[in-house]
């Protein structure tokens, strides 16, 4: 049967009806489930959040030909393990925002452009994004970040130097501004 | 709407035992990936998704009908008998098993009608045989997985 499937999900992609693929990967802070569409990576979904809830949420916003196909990530999941052994400093995967508008989508793709190593205050993305006075705003679009990781708003601190909230949590945060050197 | 793996989890298995039934072992896999690829195509637009496993059951019923015609309506039985009471354990099967060990007419017989839903006129016209020859198939089908299950 999981040759049947594996077979099914290329000849869907081959047809173009592979809308939204997914994988689990693991990762040190658990599961990691991966989502693409045929134009990049569109959402990451971190360990401390249901899976099912965020297949649903792609079924309803992007597609609901949703297949799991772990072969469509050999390159994702090498580029991860790396990143985590401190080995990978950019991830060089394309990238589907189709799931970021607006001022957020502003914001979310100036927090992409923050080099590995390095950390930006949530003011300094809203100047990025058009709009300085909007922190608040700026630190929600950090919060709804669907790729993280990928594009890392784990380097975005609050202004006094506190580390801000992360969607996975504080100490993963930690944890990932450690191993890239900045704690 | 679910995402289309949850129907693959929950419904490939018994749409792959059917289709072992409708033509099968050796065949079964090219229907199966029809009956998915055409499933996922139509997915989008499908209305009522109350009863997921019944509609993929119909697109194999279709898939089936179109091998056995495509096969220029050769009985059944000219299928190879491969590996007959061999099955893949695999959750959910049920009666399948013991279905899939029948002798090809037979198996197809009851897969057609029981899996799919087709009456006696159809599976005759699916299996090339008369409609007396296709309820007498089922009906020794029956008996036999009666036997068996006794």
């Amino acid at each position: 049967m999981k040759a049947s499937l594996q077979r099914l999900a290329e000849r869907a992609e081959a047809e173009g009806l592979l809308d939204v693929a997914y994988a689990n990967v693991d990762s040190p802070f658990g599961p990691l489930l991966l989502a693409a569409t045929p134009r990049g990576l569109v959402r990451v979904n971190l360990p401390n959040y249901d899976p099912e809830e965020t297949l649903e949420e792609l079924t309803a916003k992007v597609s609901p030909r949703v297949l799991e196909a772990p072969a469509k990530f050999e390159r994702a999941r090498r580029e991860l393990e790396l990143y985590f052994e401190g080995k990978l400093t950019e991830f060089d995967l394309p990238i589907d925002w189709q799931l970021t508008h607006g001022f957020r989508g502003k914001v979310q793709r100036a927090i992409n452009r923050i080099p590995y190593g390095q950390t930006r205050t949530y003011t300094e993305m809203a100047r990025s994004a058009g709009n300085e006075r909007a922190v608040r705003a700026a630190g929600t679009a950090c919060g709804h970040n669907p790729i993280p990781i990928f594009v890392p708003c784990h380097r975005v601190l609050r202004s006094g130097g506190g580390l801000g909230g992360y969607g996975g949590g504080v100490p993963m945060k930690e944890e990932l501004l450690r191993l890239e050197g900045v704690l | 709407m679910p995402p289309f793996q949850t129907l693959l989890d929950e419904h490939a298995p018994v749409v792959m035992n059917v289709l072992r039934g409708a033509v099968g072992r050796a065949d079964a896999e090219d229907c199966f990936q029809e009956t998915f690829l055409a499933a996922l195509r139509a997915y989008p637009k499908l209305g009522n998704t109350d009863n997921l496993r019944g509609w993929l059951l119909t697109i194999a019923h279709r898939k089936a009908i179109d091998h056995h015609r495509a096969n220029g309506r050769r009985p059944a039985s000219v299928a190879e008998p491969d590996e007959v009471g061999v099955s893949d354990p695999e959750p959910g099967d049920g009666i399948w098993p013991l279905v899939d060990g029948l002798p090809p007419k037979q198996r197809a017989a009851v897969a057609l009608r029981y899996a799919c839903d087709m009456p006696h006129a159809e599976i005759a016209a699916a299996l090339g045989c008369s409609p007396e020859a296709a309820r007498r198939s089922l009906h020794e089908g029956i008996k036999r997985l009666r036997k068996e299950l006794a």
